[in-house]
């Protein structure tokens, strides 16, 4: 056991402040996805489902210690924090800093383990090399099984992508902005193929090893959780639908397991974004979420939510509502007959109870009380069902009436940013 | 029919199912089953005190998996909730389950059922928020030692994910509220009591049980979790409702550090 000495624990605490905070704008923290086991009695292991260890004041997961390897960076990318032009500390940590830290916030059951990121100092080969470092360390003289997240480096070679996959259980290169045209405009030192080069690496090694664990089953494990983008909303004057269907591309074409939305946190007082203090779109990326999954779990397509004539979301209602707002020929859906797809498509009914309906309508015919029971948010889907009761909406309501309705009889907790003009006559 | 009897266990799950196996056995007319220090005899009914049988108890839990997997974990787990009457609620619950044909189908418009899954998501979500939430500080017997106060008696449900994840450490696990610990001595996890003097939660007097360099990554603990905040995003409601407020006494990042 190494012993801090007092200055070494003032520096390490300086560094520590400096990196954890400008790596916060990183909104993944997931630990999931990996089940590494624990290895030859060593230390730790990372579990299927993930867990969060504690939640910041703003209510997302802690899980991993998110930190920067350093703030140092050649690039100027106007949304970033770190860019090279903005006047803000700077701090570097050395490779085992980084690895002490990790393995002793890990023995006290503070995180899952690690996410590392870096500001490009020198070039992106250079970079890339001490992240892997850091996982190798980790994995190869820490006996350290938990779960460690690298970044990749836009722009690095596909040796050390290679490399890095064999340590990391997780990767993930950050498109951040959604288009192209916005991708030239924020970050001009960057090229749309320096993101997407290291994405299809990765794929490529995922699909290889996949294959060839098919055959000898030792084969090792290539970054088992896959990999992860995000992008920032709200920045370049992007539509939902540009997102959205970037996001569809990106999951399609690079096989990601999560694509993160994360609202713009002005940073910079730069002509071409919002400036500093505008409210964060946390609406926004909220609906962006749900769509996301929508798409993932409800079997929506995207051009259902998202199309020409609609080209945002619905800021008061939730993606589902109004698709089922749009598409009243659907429905009333019968409870006791509708197949799965079917159920999943009806407001209020998530997943977790369209499984209950289909278990418990094996018993009897459900009626609203059993419904409400299980935990179906009525509020909405009374609107759109019928059940075992006589007592079911009998009115020919429009989408108008219907969504005034929802609306009046409910409450969100974003309300108060969207219906300021009502506020007036109050 | 057979007169109606209160079942006195001693509080243990092989105890409980030990009631159940008797109780069909003898086919008694359950009016209740009390743990022994429960005491509450019913007016009208006899008492019998059942007398805890491995064997007995490992042949209704054979009985309950055969009929499902998520049964069996429903009942352990509904029975770890310690709530009033659940031995009661359990028991029908198992005739429920045995007089099916299918186990497998789980009938959620019924209260028994829904009831039981409900206590038993209650226990598995205080489960992993223990998984979670234990802060071990490190003793000069290098120990990682965390007490714990759970709202459920978890620790039978939690020694697994530590002994596979902490496999190179010793660490000691207490339960504050029911006097009870599980120690990991680099072999195998014990029960353990221990005549704690103080309980150490994360108050910023310095206990002499650890070495300061715990303190110093306490700190930096403290530090990064502050640090990972984004200001223009807080939204404190959020955060106690994944934090609740009773855990944060037992956390080192809640710490008020001076």
């Amino acid at each position: 056991m190494e012993y801090f000495q007092v200055m070494d624990f003032k520096r390490i605490q300086e560094k520590l402040n400096i990196l954890a905070d400008a790596a916060k704008y990183d909104v993944s923290c997931a630990s999931s996805g990996s089940d590494r086991a624990n290895k030859d009695n060593g230390l730790g292991n990372a579990s299927k489902m993930g867990l969060c260890h504690s939640y910041t004041e703003d209510g997302r997961c802690i899980s991993l210690l998110k930190i920067l390897l350093t703030n140092h960076c050649i690039f100027d990318c106007a949304y970033c924090v770190t860019r090279k032009s903005n006047d803000v500390q700077r701090a570097a940590f050395k490779i085992q800093e980084v690895v002490d830290l990790t393995i002793n916030f890990y023995r006290r059951n503070y995180i899952e383990g690690l996410f590392l990121s870096s500001g490009i100092f020198k070039n992106p080969d250079y970079t890339m090399e001490r992240l892997v470092a850091v996982a190798k360390k980790l994995r190869k003289e820490e006996n350290f099984n938990g779960y460690i997240h690298l970044k990749s480096i836009p722009g690095v070679s596909d040796e050390l992508m290679y490399e890095a996959g064999l340590y990391a259980d997780r990767l993930s290169v950050n498109i951040e902005v959604p288009t192209i045209s916005g991708l030239k405009l924020l970050a001009p030192d960057k090229k749309h193929e320096d993101f997407t080069k290291p994405m299809l690496k990765v794929k490529n090694e995922l699909n290889r090893y996949k294959n060839e664990r098919k055959v000898i089953k030792s084969t090792p494990k290539y970054a088992p959780a896959g990999q992860s983008t995000q992008m920032i909303v709200g920045a370049s004057g992007e539509t939902d639908k540009d997102i959205m269907y970037s996001a569809t591309y990106y999951y399609k074409m690079y096989q990601m397991k999560r694509v993160y939305y994360s609202g713009y946190v002005p940073v910079s007082n730069d002509s071409r974004l919002p400036s500093i203090g505008s409210q964060v779109p946390m609406l926004r990326e909220n609906r962006l979420y749900q769509t996301d999954w929508l798409l993932r779990f409800y079997g929506f397509a995207v051009n259902e939510i998202l199309n020409k004539e609609h080209p945002n979301l619905d800021v008061d209602i939730d993606p589902k509502l109004s698709w089922a707002l749009r598409n009243l020929h659907h429905f009333p859906v019968d409870i006791n007959k509708a197949d799965k797809p079917l159920l999943a498509r009806v407001p209020g009914i998530g997943m977790l109870s369209v499984d209950k309906i289909i278990k418990a309508r094996q018993f009897r015919k459900l009626g609203w009380e059993h419904l409400k029971k299980i935990g179906v948010a009525l509020n909405r889907a009374k609107y759109f069902i019928v059940c075992d009761s006589r007592n079911w909406e009998r009115r020919d309501l429009d989408a108008d009436r219907i969504k005034g309705l929802i609306l009046q009889n409910s409450q969100g907790k974003f309300r108060k940013q969207y219906s300021q003009q009502l506020q007036l006559f109050n | 029919m057979n007169p109606s009897k209160t079942l006195i266990y001693d509080g243990s799950f092989n105890g409980f199912l030990t009631a159940i196996f008797v109780s069909f056995e003898e086919k008694i007319n359950v009016a209740d089953i009390q743990r022994n220090s429960q005491g509450q005899n019913g007016l009208f009914s006899e008492t019998e005190t059942i007398f805890t049988n491995v064997e007995k108890a490992k042949r209704v839990w054979n009985g309950i998996r055969n009929k499902s997997h998520n049964a069996i974990t429903n009942v352990y787990f509904a029975f770890l909730s310690e709530a009033e009457g659940v031995e009661l609620t359990l028991y029908t619950y198992i005739q429920k389950l045995m007089a099916s044909k299918n186990g497998k189908q789980l009938d959620y418009s019924d209260g028994i059922v829904l009831r039981i899954s409900q206590l038993a998501r209650s226990v598995g979500r205080e489960k992993h928020r223990m998984e979670a939430f234990v802060r071990f500080q490190l003793t000069k017997d290098d120990i990682y030692f965390a007490n714990i106060e759970p709202d459920f008696d978890v620790l039978p449900l939690i020694s697994k994910h530590f002994r596979n994840r902490y496999a190179d450490q010793q660490w000691l696990i207490y339960d504050v509220k029911r006097k009870y610990g599980i120690f990991y001595n680099l072999e195998h996890v014990e029960l353990v009591s221990l005549n704690l003097k103080q309980v150490h939660f994360n108050k910023i007097h310095k206990s002499d049980a650890f070495l300061s360099e715990e303190y110093d990554y306490q700190t930096l603990w403290n530090d990064y979790f502050k640090s990972t905040h984004i200001k223009s995003r807080i939204n404190r409601k959020l955060h106690t409702q994944h934090v609740p407020k009773r855990y944060w006494k037992y956390l080192s990042e809640k710490k008020e550090i001076a």
